[in-house]
């Protein structure tokens, strides 16, 4: 793996990412990318930046990840992880604003048939650029 | 299933149609099959509810799901580039099988 753009999946419910994650697996395939995460190392709702930085490390692809996320914290969290990243990866994440079930589902679409980082993001954020 | 060319301005353009028999319409998983397959090729290719359109890019997976294709709808495909024939016709038949064929691996 390696050649198509990651996905990673952040919410604050664990449930909704797994969910979420498990329509992009059933819809899409197995040639992305994908890894999820969410609740609060507590258990609650919530995000964390450390299951984030996990999240983004399995799903690395050098084409690049996209994160969707469904809210607040789940964004801020997200950059907060981008920056823990090594600096040469950076460039290569994007976090997007898209619904984060349908955003996920279409995004593996367009990665599963190798299109650019730039692609992919398009598709995932094209629900809301309407 | 039918499959052939018309000519658009100076452009040939392949064609072709079929009807949508998978029950329940073009919903998400058939959608998400007929654009990743849409995208194997390099021709434009585009999806439409009649024959004069509105053609819709059928390799946008938002918005070949927006057309909300109903059962037993009627669909078209056009095709410009050198794989025009062989992606209208692909995506004939995918629809046709009903989507047996033509996903991904695990798909």
């Amino acid at each position: 793996m390696g050649k198509n753009v990651g996905i990673v999946i952040v919410s604050h419910s664990p449930d909704v990412a797994k969910g979420a994650a498990d329509m992009v697996r059933q819809m899409v395939g197995t040639n992305v990318p994908l890894a999820w995460c969410g609740g609060n190392p507590a258990g609650g709702l919530g995000t964390s930046v450390e299951a984030i930085v996990k999240a983004l490390e399995l799903a690395w692809s050098d084409a690049g990840v996209v994160i969707m996320v469904d809210m607040g914290g789940a964004e801020t969290n997200s950059e907060m992880a981008i920056e823990m990243m090594p600096e040469r990866r950076r460039p290569k994440i994007i976090v997007c604003n898209g619904p984060i079930v349908e955003g996920s589902v279409m995004a593996a679409t367009e990665s599963s048939s190798g299109a650019t980082l730039d692609r992919v993001r398009r598709a995932a954020e094209e629900l809301y650029s309407r | 299933m039918t499959s052939g060319r018309i000519k658009v301005g100076s452009v040939l353009r392949a064609r072709s149609q079929v009807v949508l028999t998978h029950e329940g319409g073009l919903h998400a998983r058939p959608a998400i099959k007929l654009t990743q397959l849409a995208k194997r090729f390099d021709s434009a290719v585009w999806i439409a509810l009649a024959e004069r359109g509105p053609w819709i890019d059928a390799k946008s997976i938002a918005r070949v799901m927006a057309m909300k294709t109903p059962h037993m709808a009627t669909l078209y495909f056009a095709a410009e580039g050198e794989d025009a024939d062989e992606a209208t016709s692909a995506l004939a038949r995918l629809v046709e099988s009903d989507f047996a064929d033509g996903g991904d691996e695990g798909g």
